[in-house]
Parts: structure tokens; C-alpha cells; sequence
């Protein structure tokens, strides 16, 4: 009924070499979030549901809620907040900004990951790709629209095309 | 919660040792998408050890022959079936029930084997696998055997699998000349539903393409598991594939389906769901069949 | 796109990067569950299974003793609670029963209505404590719909409740709270002379906001009797009254600091886990942080009510609508408090109709206690009411758009209440919709069709306040009580700036705890950019009155003489003196102490809101899954401050609606457990159901504000409910009445099928 030894785990976060302790049922979520300070990832749902919690591990998209921090061993995690970079934000997270695509932002962190994983693999996927890709990640404020627009320009510019400009004009001007 | 123990055999001798020492306390753990959701809503009370199979070579095999068909590791995550050229190529059905288990993320981890092992009525890889002729690689402490995938799945979240057995990999046969198989589900959304109803359906042409040598239907989400029908088989076997003769299938699968109301759907509209989707699965097993 | 002709602005109407961006997109932003105190403990919440039952016992002693659990509470914490009514803005709490609904003391209402809580050392252990809690439940039949609940011999949830309406209290308890009514000219005449009758039934289901960050909060309540609270709220300020009336501590000693928020839509306006938290923090002697899971925040917040609607509505053959009699009951859930106030004055608001009778009834259930979704009350309202609208242009032969424009209100026409209405925009959405390319490309192919529907929020005013400062390099910081949910930081910090004549970037916009800012009223009811953007438009001209008189004593002149135009001071007794913005901020603690200004307001010219708009669907015949081909949302914003985040609020309205319209219900059995309390099987729409959703903004400033604000976050809910039906409608030949119109409701209506 109660507590179980802690296990140390080892594993790579964002590049960098990372150790800690966990119980078996801690969930990877929980101990990014209350273990290791990493609280970008965020439980929506707590069963897979709602991609919130979204990370990279060993370059697939997981949701980190349905992954015991146990299995972490060995792998190497990529989190929201090892997206940017010293030198500056991924053109995702700019396109983010730039396309308004975020309300309340809760969900944000999710996306991003996600789509990052969508083009890290497809650099050029269309609206249908991008729909399909994202979606298990939830939003509840915005609709998608702007979302999936930011998706576009990130991947715009990404492949360096000189429309990524143009394209990124929401709706018509009168 | 509730505490658990966590191992992390690397050989299928040293899991199943595990396994059958710890006997119901244990469950295999693949890609965790049902089995770490269900620990923590607290339906699984028994379970105080997970044995996480994710090492042991056996269950990571990917490997397709010509010859032998396809071997699938039963801890293959779908991310690595869907990307695979080979499966692609030769059993876009697999294909069909790999990129609808949940979304992305989900397919990130989530298993075949851990799909057939939860046992869920409506699971997304079943129908196919049914209709495929699967067979299953089972290890425990007395050796290992090879079952069809029908004898595995006994009720909503049971197996046959004994105490101290694991599930190991999956056989597929290599695909007949002439044949195709599609799976298809029915959902409220697009995308992260549980099936309301899911079928596939498998058709092997003669040499004239147009009478149909050998069929299988399998049916999802309507019964306590997953179900073979034999009738609507029998209905396709040695007629001219086509609008007749799946229409007939497709009324022996609604006759043969026996359906439930719930919050995912109502009896009349499954039943009727069955009917409109063992319809187009073979519509879509035809085409493919003719392209091969 | 934006149509309006509009005076030059510098600031307002464009997009700048949203101040507090960088922070959400690196996940670096604070959200409720974010916050962890030093030495936190981790609290759980023991919830009734039982939709219904008497409390007979309660014993947590082997709780107390799990070795980690630090504090266990009930009711019994409480200290006594007065019987008296909270404002919180857009609603009202009875404190008794906004306590009792965080802890119940004799009566559970619904299953996961709390009942007792723990603290411990970690959430694992403070689970495991809940189950260690004993409690004996005398279970009672539960009441789970309106219809229900509405019968002479229904079971009671309130031995006290009498029925309020005009006539006084009733004389026997009822589980109808209140019964409201309206009316104008005379309708049952209207009805017997009308030339077209059209009456229908409605029903809607419970649905909740669906916000993704479940409540969260950490308290700790110090040793001099300091109570402080990290919460995800909409109103730091309503929050801190709340808390302070349960605990019944003076309002000064409980500080509550509002975290990032993951969504609110009204649902975070009430609270729920922070006095609980506190009490546990209060035993324990250290901080208590609190979170829901999913299936806590189905069960056990604040949804909204499924309704019954009857409307009966008469037309001339010209279509002028005539008269239009309705009735409509509306779940409060466990204790009184619908929105079906709401919903009576928004039913008719898009159409000038000399007569009707609006009646409403605001009705008990055994689930939990409804919130504010927002627009609440309206979507139903609408669903119901621009079904019947579609119905007399089918039979009037009237295009559907054209009939609303015949129909309208503007200006000058009464509201459900008598009042005229103000300045209102509703001709010109319609008339947007109109010419809109959405309306004008027709819709070819089997089993498609085009429905349109127009929607009404009031919008609020309320109190704001903020305060304003100039910084030596020319910034300004601009200190405000508004959780930002969806971008407004730079919406009301672009007023600031507008009105100073320099750029949004230049503002340092931030949203602070209730010791550092006047009180703010909730971020709701679509009154952040219309209140607090006002407020900041008084303390630019605040700072603006200070600079001048500053600089009228550096140069020597009378302060009247003194003008800022475009940034820049100049005066009239002397051509030659000028300074600019950013040289007076270099130089103003060179000649003086900081410059700061204050704005603290309730603005009364509040400017009420429409949306009209057209969706495109397909059927699938065999199975009726619907897909949305195409959808537009036509709004008048008044003055859009920000494009792109009022185009948000417009689209993220529409998604809402839409899943409302077609897959979301709180599913319930006959017990009264919702058997979908998870994001599984709770179907919101996903990024693959929805298409891109265009947006027209139409600008009919409002005269209230001085930049001719309407609040923009609400009223983009209210159509879609019955642009989808009609739409169904013209795609399958059938009405559909009752939401959700999920494919087994549409296999029903167009092939027959039994409904089990």
C-alpha cells in the first residue's frame, strides 16, 4: 500500500545528461513536471487524450502521461522547453507568435512539440496532413485555424520559400 | 496510483520466468497507452508488477519475406508499422488499423500486441488481423505455440493467454495472389474515438478475377470480442464479387452481430453500421485485390 | 477580413506580437499546477458516488493515521457561514451554498460533490488516504432532468426552496428556484391573427466549457493568519471575495495571486478547490497544492444546463414576424442559479416582435451546480429560436438571411426588458453575410446543405482598474487586474498606447495579485478589452494631464496652453518649445518624482454584440456523420483593437458551438453518473473535424467607448447551435430538435432507425 523504492533513471533532456529518482507508477508527466521543474508539458486529461503533455522521445511524438518515468532509461527526451534554442525561438514558436495562434497558451506547448515531430519527418505536409498529425492535441480555444496557418508558415519558411510572407496573412483585407 | 514494481526483462527466457512467477500480479507492459491509463483509473487493482517487454529481441521483430510472411513483434509500436516500406506495400490493411489507433502520439507507443492482450470489444487491430488469418506466437513455462488470432481474445478484456504466458509476435501469411483486405471503423469525430463499430474484411479472386476463391469477415465493437463471421463468408465463396454477393455478406454480418447500447452507440445503429461497413470493407478488399 | 470605415489609428487595428507570447510559446508561462511552494503538501478530494443521499456519518480517523497525510477536513472546518448572496459579476453565489458545494455537510447533490479532503506528502499517498475515509450515505432517488424535476411529486434536492417569482415566494418547497417571465403587446392575440404559425420542442444537454487545464491552486495560510492563494482564475478579485466570505476571514487578510489561465470560458469564475486547500494548509502548518483530473472536472465544476424549450411563433405571409411565445426551463444543477435570465433576454434580440411572452424556469437537478458558459443561457435560446426563423423564411419562401434583415432590430427597438436598445449592429452582420463569398458561392451535391443563424450577447461592463507608469527609456508600465485568456494583456495595453500616441511594444503590460491593483471585476462576459481597455485609455489621459502640467512648470507657461498631439508636448505661448514623449520620460525624474496615472472604471455604455452566421455541411447517408464543408462567422466587434485575437475569439466560439451542435452531452445513466466523464468519450471537436473558419469583422463602433469597443469573446457561441441544424436540415429534409445531433440522432431521423 505504500510507497515502493525509488529508482534512479538516467536519460538525455534536451541535449543535456539528466538523472533522477521516481517511484515505478510516477508517470514521465509527473516527474518532468514535479521532479524535474520541467512544467511546459501540462496534464490535460491524464489518459492520452488531449496531447498537452506531448514530448519527444527518441524522436516520436509520445504522450508523456501514458509513459512511466521508469521507461525513460536510456532514451533521449525532447520537452517544450528544449525547442528554442540559445540562438533564438524555432520558426515555430515564431510562427506561433506571429500568426496569433495561442489564447490562453495551455495547449500551446503540445503543438508545438507535436508539429515539430510532424516536420521534423514531412517538411512539406498539406492542410489534411497537418489536420490528421495534430490531431490528438486539443484546443479549446482557438478552433485550429490559426494553428494549422502557423504550422504552414513555420513549414514555409523552414524550406526557406520566400512566399512565407505572403502566406501568412489571416483572411482578407477589405 | 497504487505502488508498483517495475522490470525490465532483456530475454524472452528472462520475461517469461518473470511472468510466471509473479502469476495475475503481473501484466506485460508495451506501449502502456491502455494498461498505464488503466492502473491509475484503479481497474486493475491485482496488478503490482509491470514487466515492461520493450527489450527482449523477439518482440521488436519487423521482418517481412516473401516466402514466410510477415513477422511482427507483438511490442512493435504503430509509428514503425505505418513507416515500414514492406507493410505499406503488401498489407495496406495493417496500414489502415495502424494509423487509426488514437492519434499520433498514441501511435508513438501503442502496440498490436498490447491492442489484442487489452481485449477491448472495438479494438482497431483485431478486425484486420482476424480477417488476415493471423496466427500468434505464444511463449509461457512450457515452451511456446503458435495459435490463430481468434482463439485469443475470449471476452472484454480476457484472453486465453494462460497465467505466466506472453504473447510474443504475430504471423501473417504472405499475401495470396490475387487478394486485398481493407479495415474500416466508424467513429462520431475523424480522429481519437473508441469504434463504434470497425470491420475488415479479406477477399482472395480466382484466376478469372472476378469469383472469389476465399474470404474472411471480421466484425468489431458489437460483440463481447472481436468476431469472425463464417456466414458471410459463406456468402462470398465461389460467387462473382460485386454489389449481389456483398450485399448478402453484409446481411449475414448484421444478422450474425449481436450489439449493445451504450454511450458510444445504440444497438439499431450499429447493427445497421455493420451492414454499411462490412459493405465498403469489401468494396475496398476488391479493389485492392484486383491491383495485386 | 474587416468591414468598416474607420479613423486613422496607429496602434489599434494592428497585430502586434502578444506581450506575454514568448513566455507561452517556450512553455515558460505559469499556469495553476505550475506554481509549487516550498515545502508543498499535495491535496485530494473524497467525492460522493451518489447523484443523491443524505450524509449520515462521516469518519476520517483512519485517514489521519496513513503515515504522509498531514490534514484531513469536512465541513465541520468550516467556521460559521451567513445566509447571504455573493455578487460576482456576471452572476451571484449564495455563500451557504457556494460553501456546502465545496464541502457538503448534510446533503450530497450530485455525484462528485466533495465531502471530505486530505493533504499529504505526496498525490499518490493523498489518494490512497481518500480511500481510508469512511462514509455512510442514506441514498435518495435523483431528479436528472428538468421535465423531471419540474413535477408536483419530483424528488426535492432543497427542503427550503420555494419558488420566486413575480407573485412572491410559492407556498410549498419546489425544485423550480425561480420563475421569470417578459413580456410585450399581446401575444395570444398575435397568435390567433398570424397568418403562419410555426411551434416546436427543444431539448439540449448539459455541456461543459472544456477548458484544457483542469482547476488548479496552492494555499497557504501562514502563521499570522495571512491566507495566500496561487489560483488559475478569471477574477482574482471575485475569487478573493469568495474565499475570504467561506472562510469568513476579512477580505484584506487573503491575497490571491492569479496564475497564467488554460482556458475559463466562465467556468473559473466560481471556485472550487481554494478554501478546501486553505483549511487543509490551515491544520497542516504548510502550503497545500490542489489539481483536478479530467473526470473531477466533468463531475464536479460548473457546466452548462441542459434545457427544455417550447416556442410557438406567428408570421404574416411577408415575413413579419408578429409574435413569438416561449418557454423555457433551464438545470441549475444542485443548487439555484441558471442562465435562464440570460437566455430569455437574448432569445428575440436579433428581431424588432411587438408581442411576446418569454417565460422561464430556472429548475434544480442532482448534477453539479451550473456556471457561466460563455454567452450562457443564450446558445439554447438560439438553437431553438433561429430553427423557428428558418422555418417561416422555408415558409414564407424568404431567403433566410433577407428574412432576419426584414426583421431586425437596431436602434431604438425595445429589448426583452422594455429598454431600447443602443447603437447594435445586427443589420450589418446580416448584411455582411449577404455579400459575404461564403453566401455567394452556391453549394452543389447530394446531401450537402447551407443553414444560417444569427446570435445576440449583452456583454458587461463592470469595474476595472489599473495604474500606469513612465519609465526613463521611454516605456511604460501598465499594472492591471485582468487574467489574460486569450490576449488581452495586448489588447488593453494597446489602448494605453493608442492614446499616448506610441507603439503597443512600448508598453509593459502585467497582470498582478489583489495586493498590488484596485479591484478588477472577472475576465468575462466579454468585458476585458471593452472595461479595462477603457481603464486604460483614463490613465493615458491621466499620465497625459500629469505630463502637461510637468511640463508647464519646466517651461514656465499656463498648463492650459500646454497640447500632446502624436507624442509629442508643445505649447501655445511658445512655438519653440517641444518635447516628445520619450525626451520627457529621459528627463522626468530629473525634474520631479515618477509620473503615474490611474484609470478606475464602470463603464456604463456597454455595447451589446451580434454574430450571424452560415455554415456548409455534408451527410454521409449510411452512417450520419456529418462533415462542416465550410463555415463563416460574421461579428460586429465595435472597434476591432487587435485583429487577429478578435478573429480567435469568433473562430474559437464557432468550434465550440460546433461541437455542441454535433457530439458533446454529459451522458448520463439512471442513477445519475455521467458515464463519459473523460476527454474520450466527452467528444470535442479535434484539429481533423473543422474546417478553416473565415471570419468577417463588421465595426458599428459603440458609442459607450471611446474607441468604440463591443466585447467580442462571447457571442460567437450563440449561433452555430442552429446554423448547423439548419444546415442538417436542408442536407436531410429533417429537423432536428434535440442536441447532440450525433450520427445515431441523424441515422433516426432520416432512416428510421429505433433509438436503441
Amino acid at each position: 500500500m505504500t510507497t515502493t523504492h525509488k529508482r534512479l533513471v538516467s536519460a538525455e533532456i534536451n541535449g543535456e545528461p539528466v538523472e533522477f529518482l521516481c517511484e515505478p507508477r510516477q508517470s514521465l508527466l509527473e516527474v518532468l513536471r514535479e521532479v524535474l521543474g520541467l512544467t511546459g508539458a501540462k496534464e490535460g486529461c491524464n489518459n492520452g487524450n488531449c496531447g498537452a503533455c506531448c514530448v519527444i522521445m527518441d524522436d516520436r511524438l509520445v504522450n508523456s502521461c501514458c509513459v512511466l518515468a521508469v521507461e525513460a532509461e536510456g532514451t533521449r527526451i525532447t520537452t517544450i522547453e528544449g525547442i528554442a534554442t540559445p540562438q533564438g525561438l524555432h520558426p515555430l514558436q515564431r510562427a506561433f507568435l506571429e500568426e496569433a495562434a495561442l489564447q490562453c497558451g495551455v495547449c500551446t506547448p503540445g503543438f508545438i512539440v507535436a508539429a515539430k515531430a510532424l516536420l521534423d519527418r514531412n517538411p512539406d505536409p498539406d492542410e489534411h496532413q497537418i489536420r490528421y498529425w495534430l490531431a490528438g492535441n486539443l484546443c479549446r480555444c482557438t478552433g485550429y485555424d490559426k494553428i494549422v496557418k502557423a504550422v504552414q508558415r513555420a513549414a514555409a519558411e523552414m524550406a526557406g520559400r520566400a512566399e512565407a510572407g505572403a502566406a501568412a496573412e489571416t483572411g482578407a483585407r477589405a | 496510483m497504487h505502488a508498483i514494481e517495475y522490470e525490465r526483462p532483456e530475454t524472452l527466457d528472462q520475461a517469461v520466468a518473470v511472468l510466471a512467477s509473479a502469476g495475475r500480479q503481473a501484466r506485460p507492459l508495451a506501449g502502456g497507452t491502455d494498461l498505464i491509463v488503466q492502473l491509475r483509473e484503479g481497474r486493475r487493482p491485482d496488478v503490482t508488477l509491470v514487466v515492461d517487454v520493450k527489450k527482449v529481441p523477439e518482440l521488436n521483430a519487423l521482418v517481412y519475406d516473401p516466402e514466410q510472411g510477415l513477422t511482427l513483434g507483438a511490442a512493435v509500436p504503430c509509428y514503425r508499422i505505418t513507416s515500414n516500406a514492406a507493410v505499406v506495400q503488401q498489407y495496406p490493411a495493417i496500414i489502415d488499423s495502424a494509423s487509426l489507433v488514437g492519434g499520433t502520439a498514441i501511435q508513438g507507443r501503442a502496440t498490436f500486441g498490447g491492442n489484442l492482450c487489452t481485449a477491448s470489444p472495438a479494438a482497431d487491430t483485431v478486425p484486420t488481423m482476424f480477417a488476415l488469418g493471423t496466427q500468434c506466437v505464444i511463449a509461457g513455462p512450457n515452451g511456446t505455440r503458435t495459435i490463430p488470432v481468434e482463439a485469443v481474445p475470449t471476452g472484454p478484456g480476457r484472453t486465453s493467454l494462460q497465467e505466466g504466458e506472453m504473447l510474443v509476435a504475430f504471423r501473417f501469411p504472405p499475401p495470396a495472389p490475387r487478394s486485398g483486405a481493407r479495415f474500416l471503423r466508424f467513429i462520431p469525430r475523424n480522429e481519437m474515438d473508441i469504434a463504434v463499430v470497425n470491420a475488415a474484411a479479406w477477399l482472395q479472386l480466382e484466376e478469372d478475377e472476378r469469383t472469389i476463391r476465399a474470404a474472411r469477415v471480421a466484425i468489431g465493437a458489437v460483440a463481447p470480442t472481436c468476431l469472425l463471421v463464417q456466414e458471410a463468408a459463406a456468402e462470398l465463396i465461389g460467387h462473382e464479387a460485386g454489389e449481389e454477393a456483398f450485399r448478402r455478406a453484409a446481411e449475414a454480418a448484421m444478422a450474425a452481430a449481436r450489439p449493445i447500447s451504450d454511450m458510444r452507440g445504440t444497438i439499431a445503429q450499429r447493427r445497421h453500421l455493420v451492414g454499411v461497413l462490412v459493405r465498403r470493407a469489401l468494396e475496398g478488399a476488391l479493389a485492392r485485390a484486383r491491383r495485386n | 477580413m474587416v468591414l468598416a470605415e474607420k479613423p486613422q489609428f496607429k496602434v489599434i487595428g494592428t497585430r502586434p506580437i502578444r506581450h506575454d507570447g514568448v513566455d507561452k510559446v517556450t512553455g515558460r508561462a505559469q499556469y495553476g499546477a505550475d506554481v509549487t511552494l516550498p515545502g508543498t503538501l499535495y491535496g485530494k478530494v473524497l467525492r460522493s458516488p451518489h447523484a443523491h443521499a443524505r450524509i449520515l456519518r462521516i469518519d476520517t480517523s483512519k485517514a489521519e493515521a496513513l503515515p504522509g497525510v498531514k490534514a484531513v477536513v469536512t465541513a465541520r472546518d468550516y467556521p460559521e457561514i451567513p445566509d447571504k448572496v455573493e455578487d460576482l459579476g456576471e452572476t451571484a453565489a449564495n455563500l451557504r451554498e457556494l460553501a456546502d458545494n465545496l464541502l457538503a455537510s448534510t446533503k450530497v447533490l450530485y455525484r462528485g460533490h466533495p465531502v471530505a479532503a486530505v493533504a499529504a506528502t505526496d498525490p499518490h499517498v493523498a489518494e490512497e488516504a481518500l480511500k481510508l475515509i469512511e462514509v455512510e450515505y442514506e441514498v435518495l432517488p435523483p431528479v436528472l432532468n428538468v421535465r423531471d424535476a419540474m413535477r408536483p411529486d419530483a424528488p426535492l434536492l432543497h427542503e427550503n426552496l420555494r419558488t420566486k417569482s413575480l407573485a412572491g415566494r410559492a407556498e410549498k418547497p419546489s425544485n423550480i428556484a425561480q420563475h421569470l417571465q417578459f413580456k410585450l403587446g399581446n401575444v395570444e392575440q398575435a397568435l390567433a391573427e398570424a397568418e403562419i404559425v410555426v411551434e416546436r420542442e427543444f431539448e439540449t444537454k448539459m455541456v461543459h466549457q472544456g477548458y484544457i487545464e483542469p482547476h488548479a491552486c496552492s494555499a497557504f495560510w501562514n502563521q499570522d493568519g495571512r491566507l495566500i492563494v496561487y489560483t488559475s482564475t478569471q477574477g482574482a478579485f471575485p475569487a478573493r471575495e469568495q474565499i475570504a466570505s467561506v472562510l469568513q476571514l476579512p477580505v484584506a487578510q487573503v491575497k490571491v495571486v492569479p496564475t497564467e489561465i488554460g482556458g475559463g470560458f466562465g467556468g473559473k469564475i466560481p471556485i472550487y478547490l481554494e478554501p478546501v486547500a486553505a483549511l487543509l494548509s490551515k491544520k497542516a502548518g504548510r502550503p497545500v497544492k490542489m489539481s483536478m483530473s479530467r473526470t473531477e472536472v466533468f463531475e464536479a465544476t460548473g457546466p452548462t444546463s441542459g434545457t427544455y424549450i417550447k416556442i410557438k411563433a406567428g408570421a404574416r405571409k411577408d415575413g413579419t414576424i408578429t409574435a413569438v411565445q416561449a418557454m423555457l426551463a433551464y438545470e441549475a444543477g444542485a443548487y439555484p442559479g441558471s442562465s435562464v435570465g440570460a437566455g430569455c433576454l437574448c432569445l428575440l434580440a436579433p428581431y424588432n416582435i411587438p408581442n411576446f411572452l418569454i417565460d422561464g424556469y430556472d429548475v434544480v437537478v442532482n448534477k453539479p451546480k451550473t456556471a457561466a458558459y460563455r454567452a450562457p443561457g443564450a446558445p439554447p435560446a438560439s438553437f431553438a429560436m433561429e430553427q423557428i426563423v428558418d422555418e417561416i423564411a422555408e415558409k414564407t419562401g424568404i431567403d433566410p438571411l433577407k428574412l432576419r434583415l426584414q426583421n431586425s432590430s437596431r436602434e431604438g427597438t425595445p429589448m426583452a426588458t422594455g429598454a431600447p436598445f443602443k447603437r447594435i449592429g445586427h443589420e450589418e452582420c446580416v448584411q455582411a453575410a449577404l455579400n459575404s463569398p461564403h453566401y455567394n458561392t452556391p453549394l452543389e451535391g447530394p446531401n450537402r446543405g447551407r443553414g444560417v443563424a444569427s446570435g445576440y450577447w449583452m456583454n458587461v461592463g463592470l469595474k476595472s482598474s489599473v495604474t500606469a507608469s513612465i519609465n526613463p527609456d521611454g516605456t511604460v508600465n501598465l499594472i492591471e487586474g485582468s487574467t489574460d485568456i486569450g490576449g488581452t494583456r495586448t489588447s488593453i495595453a494597446m489602448q494605453l498606447a493608442e492614446t499616448l500616441g506610441i507603439p503597443a511594444e512600448k508598453v509593459r503590460p502585467a497582470v498582478v495579485d489583489t495586493d498590488s491593483v484596485g479591484y478588477n471585476d472577472v475576465t468575462g462576459g466579454s468585458r476585458t478589452t471593452f472595461a479595462s481597455g477603457y481603464a486604460a485609455y483614463e490613465a493615458a489621459k491621466d499620465l497625459i494631464a500629469k505630463m502637461k502640467a510637468r511640463v508647464a512648470e519646466i517651461w514656465g507657461v499656463p498648463v492650459e496652453t500646454v497640447e500632446y498631439q502624436d507624442a509629442v508636448l508643445t505649447t501655445s505661448a511658445d512655438p519653440e518649445k517641444r518635447m516628445t514623449f520619450e525626451q520627457f520620460a529621459a528627463q522626468m525624474l530629473k525634474t520631479g518624482p515618477a509620473i503615474v496615472g490611474t484609470g478606475s472604471v464602470q463603464p456604463r455604455g456597454v455595447g451589446g454584440a451580434f454574430s450571424t452566421q452560415i455554415c456548409d455541411l455534408e451527410v454521409d447517408p449510411e452512417t450520419g456523420k456529418v462533415t462542416i464543408l465550410r463555415y463563416t462567422v460574421v461579428q460586429d466587434a465595435g472597434r476591432a483593437i487587435h485583429p487577429a485575437y478578435v478573429e480567435g475569439q469568433m473562430q474559437g466560439g464557432a468550434a465550440q458551438g460546433i461541437g455542441w451542435a454535433l457530439n458533446e452531452e454529459y451522458f448520463y445513466d439512471e442513477n445519475g453518473r455521467m458515464l463519459n466523464s473523460s476527454l474520450l468519450d466527452y467528444r470535442v471537436p479535434t484539429a481533423l473535424d473543422l474546417p478553416n473558419i473565415e471570419t468577417i469583422i463588421v465595426e458599428v463602433p459603440n458609442p459607450g467607448h471611446p474607441y468604440g469597443v463591443r466585447g467580442v469573446g462571447e457571442v460567437s457561441i450563440v449561433p452555430p447551435l442552429a446554423a448547423v441544424a439548419n444546415a442538417l436540415y436542408r442536407a436531410t429534409g429533417v429537423r432536428f430538435t434535440k442536441l447532440p445531433m450525433n450520427p445515431a440522432r441523424i441515422l433516426e431521423a432520416t432512416l428510421g432507425l429505433p433509438s436503441e
